[in-house]
Parts: structure tokens; C-alpha cells; sequence
């Protein structure tokens, strides 16, 4: 039953790898430059690297396939002894799905939609003559149940929309693996999910790669994952290898520049009481901005309460001069927070304060001062910026429009605002499209504080960046916090960067507050169950967490599924480890204060609540 | 490299590692081989359309060979494409021709681009009601086939130049409606326009400086494509006997009335002559529409 | 899915008669009197009088509208005003004609056109991919007359076959009589559908083509062939029957020119005859089966795209 298997050592080798891309015009731009490293059975060599640096690119070429506009230029991809980048299509195809196979980012984009699923995940053996049907579909069965997906018997005959995200990766798992091969390219798996989904697909992906003796390369940028994942690591930049080498040197004793940068910027989780703390300097009597009993959904509202119910009951307090981060998973109503605030979206329920006065609740009401006080920053710099206006545009209108400059006057403030943000002057004049992702980002944020506010409402600013990048834009923040005295609402569902740069924190789930209070002490125990499960989700750099995480209680929460909002009583309840039945389902939890402005709700006792 | 190898890239010390550009920069836009045929013939014809009547040897209506009787000749001297059903010059009749069936068409093709734009955006930053009762009127219109509304007006109203600007230039606003519509709906859901809102600018002004820049070459691009479509309307009408009435000479018209040389005149010319005309011109449109939309990526048939 | 077809069968049904409205009221304001018309030029007073409230021209419009609606689905399409005879006989003699070159062009233009189109996004870039859409570009823009005139050109003149204008009855021909019969008719209309086709057949596939579960399908090593009849075209089958019933449908109006230029008897001829005549009665009536058509094609089209995602098929 077994394939019979290649015996070689190095299951994969690339030979001083040259990689370019072909313009219209027929001019080459080097994209991979001259790139050495083997992969040997049972191993897995993380490529990591930020975007452009030619990581995707390389790993494609394990497969002989290069994506349309780019062509090998030089060197050679050895896949078990045989250079690929030589054959035709024709040639590697009996290679592709049997010797080696690729799991892409997004598994909803893999899948044929008009196609059963089964059917996708034995196609490639039954073509390739390795299985007979009923010895592929034995062996998908049998993978649906290593990779802990439910009700294995039956999932295959669904089709891909029906399936859940989550599992929907897993599966295309199965798919790679149906064909036995030798070699598997995985190229960011776990990048788009929730990092309490992320921990289940890693682990299922852990294990079956050690069951298969398969060997894998793993492309990434975030090296957390890559520390619980990968025996090798090699660090790419621009089209070059800068480091490369065993995990435990890579993470613990970096010698190249660039990789010390990247292991930088990837923050630790901080230990409890070691949340930054900003200067008293700008603090003053009323919050800046505060939610008092906020209640919001969309849809009619019928009998006071909204069709769909996304946020119940929330209070938040900023104060000025202090950053809140505001912390959950997606789905969890902070976007929507967000959007209450800035008078998008009129709460049911519910005050809100500026500066100790009643703000009105809904955008058209807010005159222009109130209006400038409350700034808002977008998540994708792409479509936050005008592509036809230049940049001294996007930022001289909230000049012009908020405080009657114009002329010189407009043009200083707007040179003012590219100092703040680190951009040079000359950028004035470019358009979005001549930026970069972190750049654009600069320009949201400058545009923000163009109008001199005194909150800022960060919508995961910094999740659709690069890891260095994005670091560069949090170190920004907090020197704009220090110099501004601006007060910032730091939305985002990574808990390492926000702990980094917050004074106080609101974990939300299922649109209520299920803890809040100074980071330190929300960070530190006693734990609303959900901010544990949080903690214990993110990876970290250290070696070995994966393992022993996999054996805490959190991880036995089990797969996560859409939350309703509706629910009575406590909405955790399913996930919840220490969940009583009788109470947490049925009654509301109450509201626990366990010190000085640290909230926690749930029904068990602050003494229950400490402790692993 | 061996198993523990480690390997470190060398490097200086006083180098950054700066974010890298996102994308590449575009590539200017080129026309093709086929999109220069195009813009050639197209060029030649507008060429003819304006300078047409000052260039012809005869008048629309004017008699070459008055004395003669000279149906369908083969060209000569004096009528060097040949004469016609009612004995005229086919080439000034071209030349006349020219102006007026792209001049209706251009005018037409414009009509439709106001009506639709205009209603198309404001129905997009309407309220759902309003715009839901826009579309609707919008798609019944869009229901009927274009030749059978044409139809209808011309038997009602009669088939003047006017009425025929107008009535081309209705039906086919309904299509840029719903394009338009299309393209401010994308667009008003960008967080740029929100970020607008949020700042508290009217609406007005977010159509203006917002929506509209970026939906203006969208629309510049589809205009090739509709005045095509308004030229073969307009032409067919004429050639149905419902459009431009003789004795004007349009293209359409001339192929109707000069039909029956293909079975009995001596040269064919009179027929074929305005019929390829007409396609000469809306395939060089065709050719250069093409261009651009490769250009663009061709987002536009996908917003249809 | 059932509801959602439901929903678009009830839209459709709602669309036919704001089509109905459109059309009766669109001829109402035609000038001219129609009991006037009817009588001649010679007709006193009190027989127009007598005619207005024979034709039921007194009564007020919207009674006139459901008069006039009932009448069509029970299928009285009244009488011709310009010759007297019930409608529906006029039609009779010529439906035949109109309904054989459209049927015929169907059948013909349209699986060649699609073989055509799905071969050149299978070898995107070849000779015979840049030749076709040349071509098929060309095609599309050019009108219906210079594609027939030029049909006539090759057939009549150069090989010397058939006759530019379709001459003689159909009494009594063979199916294979008639199409050469019909021969250039359907020819020119089979050319003007044919380029549509091709267009958005190649497009549509090529669109699926960029897809990126195809890519996956490369990287699993599926041969190209199952790439596209497979993997390819059960995805852009939706698009590709939406424009088939849209050329389908445009055949209803492409037909005009076509019988107008071979000059022979059917619908399309006899509603421009009715136009010249003012004949509302004549023109409302066809133009209704006219529209109808069409509409009743665009419902197919619309519920073939459902029927073909499997998102709709099985909800979650």
C-alpha cells in the first residue's frame, strides 16, 4: 500500500538559483538571485522573508513551475537528484502531486468550486496511476482523520463553499498528501486565520509531516510559527540568502544584521507587568473620549435593539495622552467599535463623551471641531488613499478643511506632517501607487493627525504589513503618542503588538468586554478564560511551545466556530474550559471588578480565575 | 552545506535594509500594430467627415453628368467612384455621407454618455430607495430590443436628424446607467471615499473629488465602444428606410437605396462603398478600444 | 435555489409587463387618430365616431391597456388597420420564414462559435487564436448589410452562386431546400452572431483559465486536457449561457435587417411595413412577441448562470 520511496538523502537542492522577470519589452529584473540550500528527508526548512523578498518565488521552483511573467535564468532546482527547471510541462507533470506537492495561502482559491471535494483531493494519484480509486479515497479517509477534521466520512462529498475555513486548509492538506509525495511546499498556510485556529492547523500539520516522513519547505514571514515548525531556517532579502542555518542559531544567536532586525521586531509576549508605560505628561481631567454602556448592530431596529447585535454593553474609557488597545478575534464587534465612534454607526443604546460633553452619536449631527477631534486610520493603505490624488492632496484637504489654511501656510503644515511620519519632503507630490505598503501607511497616519485630533482610531493599522515594516509603524506611534500627546485606540487581533504599545487593554469577545484594565495586570493572572486562551495561542519564538501548549486546557477548546451573539448567558461558554453548566449558559456573567480599574466578567470567583 | 551548517551572508555594516517597492511601476501604454491600423483609419475618416463638404467635386444633390443618363455607371472621368440609383456622384455623396452619419452618432454617443452618467452616479450615492427604483425603470428599458424602440419613436415622432440624436442617445444611456452605477458603487465603498465621509465632507463634494476622477477613464474607455454600437444603430435604422431621409445622403441610407444594383446595375460600387465605410470605421474604432482595454486589464467587461 | 429562481421568474413577469406598458403606451402617442386612419380620407364625422367606439378608442387609457393585454394572452392580436385583416393571419403567412432563418442560425452558428472560441482560449497566443479574434473583432463592429454584401459578393459574384435577394416561396421545399433557400441569410446572420460568440466564449474561458484553483490544478500535475473540459468550463459555463441567450435574443432583432436586405416576407418585414403605415394595432401586437422573446431569453440566460453555480445549487 505503502508508494514505493525514493531513497534519496537530499530530497531537494537548489544550485545558485537564478530567477528573473520578463517585461513586456522583454527586459529581465532579477528576482531571485543565485540562491544555495538542500532539504533533506524528514526535515523542514522554513523559507522566511518579507514581501518582495523572492520566498513564494523559490519555493514554486521546488515544483518546476514559475508564475506567468517570470522564467528561470540560470542554476538549477534539483528535485530528488532531477533538474526541473530543464523540463517541459509534459515532463514534470508525473513529478507534481506525487514527488512533490504545494498548499497554497488561501484554500478557498484552490478549490474548484463546482467540484466535489473528495474528487479534488484523490484527483492527482488516480491520474498519475500511483492508486486505484478505492485505495485513494482509503487513503483521504484516512487523512481526514489524522488532520482531526469532523465527520471525516462525509466531507468529502460536499463542495468547497460548504466547509468552514479552517477546515477547508486542513483539507487541502489531504489534498497534497493524498499522492505520498516526497516533498511538500507549504507557502503561508496558517497566514490568513485567527491565531487560535492557526495553533489546531499547526498542529495537525506538525503531526501528519512526522507521520508521512515527508519532507516540507515552509514559507512564512512570521517567525514565531516558524520557531514551532521548521528544523532549518533560511532568511531571505531581496532575492538573496542572508542567513541561513539551524532553527535553535537562527532564533537564539542571529549574526546577520538583517535577521537581528526581524528577531527584533518580532516582539515577545511581555511577561505579566511589563506593559509599556507612557509619561503622565498630557493628562487631564475628563477621558478624552468615552463609550458608556454602548450597545450597536445593523439591521432594523424592532423593539430597541438592532437585527443583528454586534456590540452589548461595552464601556471604554481613553484617557488623554493614553493609548487603549483594543484586542479579539475577528468577528469580536471592534471594528464596529471603532465605526461607533467615529459616528458611522449610531450605537442603540448607549453615550458617548468627548473631552466630558455628550458627542452625538451620528456623523451628519457632529459639527466640524468635533468632527476633528476623532480621527481614523484604515487598515488597507491601498484603498484608504485616493489613486488619483497626490500625496500633498490627501493631506492638504484636512488642512484646508479643518483649520482654513491654504497657500504656504497649507503646504508648510503638509511638509510638517511628512517630517512626523518620517517620509521625505519629496513625497509630496508622488501619487499611492508610487509607494510602498509601509509608506502608504506613514501617509494614513500623517493624514489622521493633519487635523490635529485628539483620538486617533487605529483599525489594525499594522495587520496587513510586513513584519519589520510593521514594527517600523508601531515605533512611529509611539513617538507620535510621546510628542502629540494624541490618544490612540489601537484596534487589532495581535495581542504581541498591542501588549507592546498600550496602557490599557479591552479584550472584547462575541461584542462584549470580557476583560479589561492596565495591560500589566490584564496580562497577568488572574484571566478572564478567553484572555488565557488568548495568551497561550500566540506563538512564540520559544522552541518547543507548540508541544507543550498543545497539551494545556486551551488548546483542548477545540475547533472555533461562528459565535452567536444572541446567546444568553455567557457567549464563551462553548469554548470555555472552566465553563459551569447551569450557570454560564443561562445567566449573564457579572461584572468583577479585581482591582482598580481591571474589569473581568464571568461567573467564576477571582480566586478560581488564577493560576495555569 | 551540511546538515548544522550556518551560513551569514556578508555584509556592511552601514547598509539598511529599506522596504521594498510594492509593486512595479506600470508600463506606459502603447498602441499595437493593430491599434495604429485603426487610429489611421479612424483619423482618415474624421478627416472627411469635417472637410468632406469643401472637398467634394459635386454637391449632395448636384447632378455630374446632367445630360446623361448615367444610373449605376462604373467610375470615369467626373464621378471617380461611379454614379448612383438617382444618377448622382457616389464619392461627394460619401463625402456628405461622412459627416453626418458620425456627426449624429458622435452627438448621440455624448447624449448617452450625460444622461447616463449623471443618473448612473446619482442613483449610486442615493438612497437604496431611489436607487432601486431607478434600476428598475432602468432595466425594462434595457429589456427591449434597441432596433424595436427605435421603431416605435420613428413612427411616432418621424425620423428628423434631431429626433434620431435624442432617440439614440435614450436607448443607449440606459447601458452607461448601468455601467455608471456599477463603477460608483465600486468606488463608493472604497475607505477613501469613507475616510471622506468620516472627515465630514458633504456629497457633493465626494462625487466630485472622490468618485468621479476615478471613475472618469473607466467611462473614457467604454465610449469607443458605445459610439460603435450608436453608429450601427443609426445605420441600420437609416438602412431600414427609418432613419436619415433621402435626399441627405448617409451612409445607411445609401446602402438602401442602392441596393438594387447588386442585381442589375452595371457597377456595384454605389452598394458596396458606404456599407464598407461604415465598417472601415467601426473596426478601427473597434482596434483602438481594444488596445486600451488590454491596457487597462480589461476590468471593464467584468463590471457588466 | 428554487426560491431564487421563483424570485427571477417574478421579476421576469413584472419585466414583461412593464414591457407591455412600455409598448402600448409607446404607440398610443403616435399622431394620428387611428379610427381616422382606418377610415380613409374620405370618412365623415359620425363614422369616425363610430369607428373610435368600434376600435374601443373612447374608453379611457388604462381600460384601453387591459383591453388590449387580455386580448394578447387569449391570442387576439386585433386587426390591421391598414388592411383589414386580423393580425394573426398576417402573421401566420410569414412566421414561418422568420422562425426557420433564426432556429437555423441557432443551430448552426451557435456550437460552431462556441467550438471556435473555447479552442482559441485553450491556445491563447497561436497564430490561429490572433487570426480568430482579428476576425471575430472585425466582425462584431461591422453591420449586419456589410457582412450580407459581402456574402453576396463571394457567393453571387465570385463563385456565381445563388441570388442576392431570396426570390420565390417556400411552398412545398424540403428542409434541405430551404436552407439553400435561406442559404445567405443564414449565413450573414450565422457571421454576426459568430463573432459575439467567439468573443465572449474565449474571454469567459480565459477568465476561468486565471482562476487560481486551475493554477493548483497545474501544480498537481492534471493534464491540460482535464484542465479545461473539467476543471475549466463547468466554471465558465455560466457566463457562456448568458451570452448565448443574449445573441439569441438579439437574433429576434438582427433578423430585421437581414429579411429587409434578402428581401424576403416575414415578421421582421412586417413590422417595418407597419411603422411606414402607421398600422399601430400591427405594431403593437408584434412588437410585444417581439419583446417577449426577448425577455423570455434574457429569464433563461439568468436562471442557466444559477443553475450552473454550485454555491446556489447547494446552499450551505
Amino acid at each position: 500500500m505503502a508508494k514505493r520511496r525514493n531513497t534519496d538523502e537530499v530530497v531537494f537542492e537548489a544550485k545558485d538559483l537564478h530567477i528573473h522577470a520578463v517585461r513586456d519589452d522583454g527586459s529581465h529584473l532579477p528576482i531571485v538571485k543565485g540562491v544555495d540550500f538542500k532539504v533533506r528527508r524528514g526535515e523542514v526548512v522554513a523559507l522566511i522573508g518579507e514581501s518582495g523578498s523572492g520566498k513564494t518565488t523559490i519555493s514554486l521552483s521546488a515544483l518546476g513551475y514559475c508564475k506567468p511573467g517570470l522564467k528561470f535564468a540560470g542554476g538549477e532546482a534539483l528535485l530528488l537528484g532531477e533538474d526541473v527547471t530543464s523540463m517541459t510541462t509534459e515532463e514534470l507533470r508525473p513529478l507534481r502531486g506525487e514527488q512533490v506537492a504545494y498548499l497554497a495561502q488561501s484554500a478557498a482559491a484552490t478549490f474548484n468550486p463546482s467540484i466535489l471535494i473528495n474528487e479534488q483531493v484523490t484527483e492527482a494519484p488516480i491520474l498519475h496511476g500511483t492508486k486505484t480509486k478505492e485505495e485513494a479515497d482509503a487513503k483521504a479517509l484516512e487523512l481526514y482523520q489524522a488532520l482531526e477534521l469532523p465527520d471525516p466520512e462525509n466531507i468529502g462529498s460536499r463542495y468547497p463553499h460548504q466547509v468552514s475555513g479552517g477546515q477547508l486548509q486542513r483539507l487541502m492538506a489531504a489534498m497534497a498528501l493524498c499522492g505520498e509525495p516526497d516533498l511538500l511546499v507549504l507557502d503561508e498556510p496558517t497566514t490568513a486565520l485567527d491565531v487560535t485556529t492557526q495553533i489546531e492547523v499547526l498542529k495537525a500539520f506538525k503531526t501528519v509531516i512526522k507521520q508521512e516522513g515527508a519532507a516540507a519547505i515552509y514559507v512564512t514571514h512570521d517567525l514565531a510559527v516558524v520557531a514551532q515548525i521548521a528544523d532549518h531556517i533560511v532568511v531571505l532579502y531581496d532575492g538573496e540568502i542572508k542567513e541561513a542555518g539551524p532553527t535553535e542559531i537562527i532564533i537564539n544567536n542571529p549574526q546577520h544584521p538583517y535577521t537581528q532586525r526581524l528577531m527584533a521586531a518580532v516582539r515577545p509576549m511581555p511577561e505579566a507587568g511589563q506593559g509599556d508605560v507612557t509619561s503622565d505628561a498630557h493628562m487631564r481631567k475628563s477621558p478624552a473620549l468615552e463609550a458608556k454602556n454602548i450597545s450597536a448592530g445593523y439591521g432594523s431596529v424592532g423593539g430597541g435593539a438592532p437585527k443583528v447585535k454586534v456590540l452589548e454593553d461595552v464601556n471604554v474609557s481613553i484617557e488623554r495622552g493614553k493609548t487603549v488597545g483594543i484586542i479579539g478575534e475577528s468577528g469580536c464587534g471592534k471594528s464596529t467599535l471603532a465605526r461607533v465612534f467615529a459616528g458611522l454607526l449610531p450605537p442603540s443604546n448607549g453615550d458617548l463623551l468627548l473631552d466630558g460633553e455628550r458627542l452625538e452619536p451620528a456623523l451628519a449631527d457632529r459639527s466640524r471641531d468635533r468632527l476633528r477631534k476623532v480621527q481614523f486610520v484604515y487598515q488597507m493603505a491601498d484603498t484608504a488613499l485616493n489613486p488619483r490624488h497626490r500625496i500633498k492632496d490627501i493631506l492638504g484637504r484636512p488642512v484646508e478643511f479643518y483649520s482654513d489654511k491654504s497657500g504656504a501656510a497649507k503646504r508648510e503644515r503638509v511638509n510638517e506632517l511628512l517630517d512626523m511620519v518620517e517620509l521625505p519632503r519629496q513625497f509630496a507630490d508622488r501619487l499611492p501607487h508610487e509607494l510602498s505598503g509601509g509608506q502608504k501607511q506613514r501617509v494614513n497616519l500623517a493624514r489622521a493627525l493633519a487635523a490635529d485630533p485628539e483620538v486617533v482610531l487605529c483599525d489594525e493599522v499594522t495587520s496587513a504589513l510586513d513584519t519589520i515594516v510593521g514594527a517600523n509603524v508601531i515605533e512611529l506611534l509611539k513617538t507620535l503618542r510621546r510628542d502629540t500627546g494624541v490618544s490612540f485606540v489601537f484596534i487589532s487581533h495581535d495581542l504581541s503588538t498591542v501588549s507592546s504599545f498600550a496602557d490599557e487593554i479591552v479584550v472584547l469577545y462575541a461584542g462584549r468586554v470580557a476583560e479589561q484594565g492596565p495591560t500589566d495586570t490584564v496580562l497577568s493572572p488572574p484571566y478572564h478564560p478567553y484572555t488565557r486562551l488568548l495568551i497561550s495561542s500566540v506563538p512564540e519564538t520559544r522552541i518547543g511551545w507548540l508541544e507543550k501548549t498543545i497539551e494545556t486546557k486551551e488548546a483542548m477548546s477545540g475547533i472555533s466556530g461562528a459565535v452567536d451573539l444572541d446567546a444568553i448567558g455567557c457567549p464563551f461558554f462553548e469554548r470555555c474550559p472552566m465553563a459551569i453548566v447551569g450557570t454560564c449558559d443561562v445567566k449573564k456573567p457579572p461584572r468583577r471588578e479585581e482591582s482598580p480599574g481591571h474589569i473581568i466578567e464571568c461567573h467564576r470567583e477571582i480566586s478560581e480565575l488564577l493560576g495555569g | 552545506m551540511k546538515q548544522n551548517d550556518h551560513y551569514v551572508a556578508p555584509y556592511d555594516e552601514n547598509v539598511s535594509f529599506d522596504e521594498l517597492p510594492d509593486a512595479a511601476p506600470s508600463a506606459r501604454f502603447r498602441l499595437s500594430v493593430t491599434g495604429w491600423i485603426g487610429a489611421v483609419i479612424v483619423t482618415f475618416w474624421v478627416f472627411i467627415a469635417v472637410f468632406g463638404p469643401a472637398l467634394a467635386p459635386y454637391g449632395e444633390n448636384e447632378l455630374p453628368f446632367p445630360d446623361d443618363y448615367s444610373e449605376f455607371q462604373l467610375p470615369r472621368a467626373g464621378a471617380w467612384l461611379g454614379t448612383d440609383v438617382a444618377d448622382l456622384d457616389v464619392m461627394s455623396r460619401m463625402m456628405y455621407g461622412a459627416g453626418r452619419t458620425m456627426g449624429i452618432s458622435f452627438v448621440a454617443t455624448t447624449l448617452a454618455y450625460l444622461i447616463g452618467v449623471v443618473l448612473g452616479i446619482g442613483a449610486a450615492v442615493s438612497s437604496p430607495r431611489v436607487d432601486m427604483v431607478m434600476s428598475r425603470i432602468n432595466d425594462a428599458f434595457l429589456s427591449l430590443p434597441t432596433i424595436m424602440l427605435g421603431l416605435v419613436v420613428v413612427a411616432a415622432v418621424g425620423s428628423s436628424i434631431p429626433v434620431l440624436m435624442v432617440t439614440a442617445g435614450v436607448i443607449y444611456a440606459s447601458v452607461i446607467f448601468r455601467l455608471s452605477r456599477a463603477l460608483g458603487q465600486e468606488i463608493m465603498v472604497m475607505d477613501f471615499v469613507e475616510a471622506a465621509r468620516v472627515r465630514g465632507e458633504g456629497r457633493w463634494w465626494i462625487i466630485r473629488r472622490e468618485i468621479w476622477p476615478n471613475a472618469a477613464m473607466p467611462l473614457m474607455t467604454d465610449f469607443g465602444l458605445r459610439l460603435i454600437y450608436v453608429i450601427l444603430f443609426i445605420s441600420s435604422l437609416s438602412f431600414l428606410g427609418l432613419g436619415v431621409q433621402p435626399p441627405q445622403a448617409d451612409w445607411g441610407s445609401m446602402v438602401r437605396e442602392n441596393l438594387g444594383a447588386l442585381q442589375y446595375g452595371a457597377s456595384i460600387i454605389p452598394v458596396i462603398a458606404p456599407a464598407l465605410a461604415i465598417a472601415t470605421l467601426t473596426v478601427g474604432i473597434n482596434l483602438i478600444v481594444d488596445d486600451v482595454s488590454a491596457h487597462s486589464g480589461g476590468k471593464l467587461s467584468k463590471r457588466l | 435555489m428554487i426560491s431564487l429562481i421563483l424570485k427571477r421568474l417574478g421579476i421576469g413577469l413584472i419585466t414583461v409587463l412593464a414591457v407591455s406598458i412600455i409598448i402600448f403606451f409607446g404607440t398610443k402617442i403616435l399622431p394620428g387618430d387611428a379610427a381616422q386612419i382606418r377610415m380613409g380620407q374620405s370618412a365623415t364625422a359620425e363614422n369616425i365616431a363610430a369607428m373610435r367606439a368600434r376600435l374601443g378608442l373612447d374608453m379611457p387609457y388604462y381600460m384601453q391597456y387591459w383591453h388590449w393585454l387580455v386580448n394578447f394572452l387569449s391570442g387576439n392580436l386585433g386587426v390591421s388597420l391598414s388592411s383589414d385583416v386580423p393580425i394573426t393571419n398576417l402573421i401566420d403567412d410569414r412566421y414561418k420564414n422568420t422562425l426557420f432563418v433564426s432556429s437555423l442560425t441557432a443551430a448552426i452558428g451557435v456550437p460552431i462559435s462556441l467550438m471556435l472560441g473555447i479552442l482559441a482560449a485553450m491556445y491563447p497566443g497561436t497564430l490561429y487564436d490572433r487570426i480568430l479574434t482579428l476576425v471575430s473583432v472585425s466582425l462584431v463592429a461591422a453591420p449586419e448589410f456589410f457582412t450580407a454584401t459581402l456574402l453576396v459578393l463571394l457567393f453571387v459574384f465570385a463563385l456565381d452562386i445563388g441570388n442576392a435577394v431570396v426570390v420565390g416561396s417556400t411552398e412545398g421545399k424540403g428542409f434541405f431546400e430551404l436552407i439553400s433557400h435561406f442559404a445567405l441569410p443564414i449565413t450573414t446572420l450565422c457571421f454576426v452572431i459568430a463573432s459575439q460568440l467567439i468573443r465572449m466564449s474565449r474571454a469567459a474561458v480565459l477568465n476561468v483559465m486565471s482562476s487560481p484553483y486551475i493554477e493548483m490544478a497545474i501544480l498537481k500535475g492534471v493534464p491540460r486536457k482535464r484542465i479545461i473540459f473539467r476543471h475549466a468550463l463547468l466554471n465558465a459555463i455560466g457566463p457562456i449561457v448568458n451570452v448565448v441567450a443574449l445573441n439569441l435574443a438579439y437574433l429576434v432583432t438582427g433578423v430585421i435587417v437581414v429579411e429587409v436586405y434578402f428581401g424576403y416576407p416575414g415578421l421582421a418585414t412586417l413590422i417595418v411595413q407597419g411603422v411606414q403605415t402607421r398600422d399601430f394595432v400591427l405594431i403593437q401586437g408584434l412588437g410585444m412577441i417581439f419583446c417577449l422573446t426577448y425577455v423570455i431569453l434574457m429569464l433563461i440566460a439568468d436562471i442557466a448562470a444559477f443553475a450552473s453555480n454550485p454555491r446556489l445549487r447547494h446552499p450551505k
